[in-house]
């Protein structure tokens, strides 16, 4: 018979039991570093660990905004083509304005990339929510729809941004502060608040049961259409500002702007050890998770044992052995 | 030869040579089994013989052992220690595969069905007959509605089990477990979602595997049908063997005390003298499409009210309507004002709570502690503010293990891993936390124990002394007598009658739950 043994204080109730999707990430990111620098010294030099993690930053940021959906029994596949549809809005809006606000055009189009943001995730979250439609083909509708739209608006082409804007703008993606790049700020302010919200709000507990269990979630008073849509909704925003990011690294929006970067996001998340079942999210294990797959592929490039065609291969197999991990580990 | 011509020629044999083994020796006996699991002892130095054609009950509380017992007898779990004897034979199962082959069957107490495949599928799932590499599919469909026919069970071989009643899915999960012809059939609480009928077709299952010659072990927590059909009672308690009795000389109170080990004071709460009441819910003209068709009815403060009738008969869908959990029709008055749920939430935001029936599936999430789970419906109350507060839902906790008597091994422990009773007591102090002035509870005691069925009930009587109202949803009987200060029967969708007082019978009730032209206007109409 089960009895009580403990009625402990509340110091033991906030004890952590840590499994390995807690410390995996973090075990397998510090093992890279380890091996990166038996292979090359130059790797773990402080620009080129900046360079990664400063490239890293997009799909971090954009995987924060995933481990909501995906924590709460959701997935969204078109991040990738509304980071370019965003892009392309953006910079078409900039350069409208920059006759006449000039430098003002900037922090308007910041504004305007968070709000096409803000309304792209609310339609998918409605599409799957009200719409009732499974995540995978409502998100996949979607990601046909953006990548259309921004090869529409470009033409094809590219949509690049205006002269006039092309140096004020350059900063917020090569600029550092205390000598930090600033990409990696932003994601660290992202991350930080995505983890408060997840972690130490009831939206985050509504976010983990809805996830858990759907049934469970609507018998116990949670509105299920309410919490998927959120995430959605924190989904775009973030997508749009890794957009506000990417816009000053190639001063340009194309049709193949985030091609693909659904993968990566989702491998991120994935590896970072949030079940894509749902459930609990991995905030953390998600930002290690991003740096992981850029590290790799850093890695490929400074080393000459496998050819850097092969690096969506070898991310493709880390995402395997992250799983068997998780498998095994229980 | 194929998987069912083996079947046949056996079954053949047996009936021809009519001789049912040697009624002396036993066909499954266990000697000085233990069972370990790290420091815990779940089992030991058990004793056990089952003779053929004898039907014994084993009896005990949550975790007193016996579904361990009875995985070790079927080749799911290895003993620590002991010896298990087939037909004077020594065996050692190391899975299920060779306790089949050996002749034992284990009926499992969920249902291990696939929702997606029909039901003749599912019967021969994994041994599927075949003739020139194909599968036989006319002649697996023939085979399984005779053998369904032989237990009652009337569901066609090409309905999808997702679709079926979960009365026909354990009918069918059975007959796939008596596929094979077996000497010993163990089962593991066959009974916990049955009701009335098919209880009684379970029972006539039973009794023709004993006219067989077959033994037949069972677990069950309804002591009623243990006192109506064992031979022989085996009493378990805390993992050791309390003793092997002869059928029909314990009454119920008797194998209670056995059990629990201790007297046990009444298993009811005295019910309190009848008085004038104000009415708080009254519902009135209640449909839910396809379920439910024009129930009114008035609760009252303080009132324990009962919802009896067979599974089917539209309780649950009438009390999931009226919280909003699924499209419905009424118009409900709540302390004299008029209200409209859309959503659990709305429902719980105005006083009205619903228990679910189902703990594991919609109650708790089973991987998650208890904690989270306990707060869940109550986030706003528990956390005022932007963000969670670990010391008011530790508080939270603590008083709740001690208020409901909820055993943990911790206080980090997951839900999955409480004992059903103890997740029933923990969906009960989850549904407190919100305050509810109307409580509904749908199957309060589902497959628990007889000590915990007691707390509940006590805590039920104590929460509608504080002036709260409680609707109580059962298919048994007994304790909806036990514990309603009235009941109200449906069948099909109405309501079809009114018991209190002297007429809180069980022929009463099975009366209006089963007949057809009862009708009823009763003094709970609200119009």
């Amino acid at each position: 018979m089960t009895i009580m043994t403990d009625l402990a204080p509340a110091r033991r109730f906030r004890e952590f039991n840590l499994t390995w999707s807690d410390v995996g990430p973090f075990l397998a990111l510090a093992a890279l570093l380890i091996v990166g620098f038996f292979i090359n010294p130059e790797f773990l030099s402080a620009t080129n660990l900046a360079n990664v993690i400063t490239r890293s930053a997009f799909i971090a940021i954009i995987a924060v905004g995933a481990t909501f959906v995906i924590s709460s029994g959701g997935l969204d596949l078109s991040v990738g083509s509304m980071a370019a549809f965003i892009t392309g809005v953006t910079i078409m809006f900039m350069n409208r304005l920059a006759p006449g606000a000039q430098g003002w055009a900037i922090p308007a189009g910041m504004a305007m990339a968070l709000l096409a943001g803000l309304l792209c995730g609310l339609a998918n979250g409605l599409i799957v929510t009200v719409g009732r439609i499974e995540p995978f083909i409502a998100t996949l509708g979607t990601m046909g729809i953006f990548r259309a739209l921004i090869t529409y608006l470009s033409d094809g082409g590219t949509i690049p941004i205006d002269r006039s804007l092309r140096d004020l703008y350059r900063p917020v993606y090569f600029g550092t502060v205390a000598g930090i790049p600033i990409p990696i700020l932003i994601s660290i302010v992202v991350t930080v608040a995505a983890a408060f919200l997840l972690y130490k709000t009831k939206y985050g507990r509504e976010c983990a049961a809805v996830g858990a269990s759907e049934d469970v979630a609507r018998y116990s008073g949670i509105s299920v259409v309410r919490t998927r849509t959120v995430a959605y909704v924190i989904q775009g925003v973030c997508v749009a500002i890794a957009a506000i990011c990417y816009v000053p690294r190639l001063g340009a929006a194309t049709p193949t702007t985030g091609l693909l970067w659904e993968l990566q996001v989702i491998t991120a998340v994935v590896i970072g050890g949030t079940a894509l079942r749902g459930g609990k999210g991995h905030i953390w294990g998600t930002v290690a998770g991003a740096v992981i797959l850029e590290l790799i592929a850093n890695l490929m490039v400074l080393s000459d044992f496998v050819s850097e065609y092969l690096v969506a291969a070898v991310q493709g197999a880390i995402i395997i052995i992250a799983m068997l991990v998780q498998r095994f580990s229980k | 030869m194929s998987a069912l011509m083996r079947v046949e020629e056996r079954r053949k044999n047996r009936l021809a040579t009519g001789v049912v083994t040697n009624l002396q020796a036993p066909v499954l006996r266990a000697q000085h089994l233990s069972k370990q699991y790290g420091l815990a002892t779940v089992l030991s130095d058990i004793n056990l013989d089952v003779f053929p054609g004898e039907i014994q009950a084993i009896i005990g509380e949550n975790g007193a052992g016996k579904s361990t017992l009875m995985r070790i007898l079927s080749g799911y779990v290895e003993p620590t220690e002991g010896e298990i004897w087939t037909d004077s034979q020594q065996v050692a199962f190391a899975r299920p595969r060779e306790a089949q082959e050996a002749g034992i069957a284990l009926v499992h107490q969920e249902i291990l069905l696939a929702d997606a495949l029909t039901v003749a599928e599912n019967l021969f799932l994994g041994r599927n007959l075949g003739r020139w590499g194909l599968v036989d599919d006319r002649q697996m469909r023939r085979v399984t509605v005779e053998r369904l026919a032989e237990i009652g069970c009337a569901v066609s071989p090409n309905a999808i089990v997702g679709a079926i009643p979960l009365a026909d899915k354990q009918l069918v999960q059975i007959a796939k477990a008596l596929l094979d012809e077996h000497k010993v059939v163990i089962f593991d609480e066959p009974t916990a979602v049955l009701t009335g009928e098919e209880v009684l077709k379970l029972q006539d299952v039973i009794l023709r595997l004993k006219a067989r010659g077959i033994a037949v072990l069972y677990i069950s927590h309804r002591l009623d049908e243990v006192q109506r059909l064992a031979d022989k009672v085996t009493v378990l308690r805390d993992g050791k063997l309390i003793g092997s009795y002869p059928g029909r000389t314990l009454s119920q109170m008797d194998m209670a005390r056995l059990m629990v080990g201790r007297e046990l004071a009444a298993l009811y709460p005295e019910k309190p003298a009848a008085s004038v009441k104000e009415p708080i819910l009254a519902v009135c003209n209640a449909h839910v499409t396809g379920r439910v068709d024009r129930v009114s009815f008035t609760l009252h403060k303080g009132e324990i009210l009962g919802f009896a009738g067979m599974i089917g008969a539209g309780r649950t869908e009438l009390f999931e309507g009226l919280v909003g959990l699924r499209p419905s029709k009424m118009s409900v008055t709540l302390n004299g004002k008029a209200i409209h749920l859309r959503s659990p939430r709305a429902a719980l935001d105005v006083g009205i709570g619903y228990l679910t029936e189902d703990r594991k599936g919609k109650g708790l999430i089973l991987q998650d502690r208890v904690a989270p789970n306990l707060t869940l419906s109550a986030l706003a109350r528990v956390h005022p503010g932007l963000w969670l507060r670990r010391g008011r839902e530790a508080a939270a906790m603590r008083e709740a293990v001690v208020k409901y008597d909820i055993r943990l091994k911790s206080l980090r422990a997951r839900a999955g891993e409480l004992s059903g009773g103890n997740q029933q007591k923990l969906l009960l102090a989850k549904l407190m936390l919100t305050d509810p002035s109307v409580v509904i509870i749908d199957e309060p005691t589902r497959g628990i124990d007889i000590a915990n069925k007691a707390q509940i009930y006590a805590f039920i009587r104590g929460l509608v002394a504080e002036g709260r109202a409680c609707i109580m949803i059962s298919s048994e009987m007994q304790e909806l007598i036990g514990i309603c200060d009235r009941i109200l029967v449906m069948r099909k969708g109405r309501i079809t009658g009114e018991v209190f007082g002297d007429r809180m019978t069980e022929d009463e009730i099975a009366f209006l739950a089963t007949t057809e032209s009862a009708h009823f206007h009763g003094a709970g109409d609200p119009t």
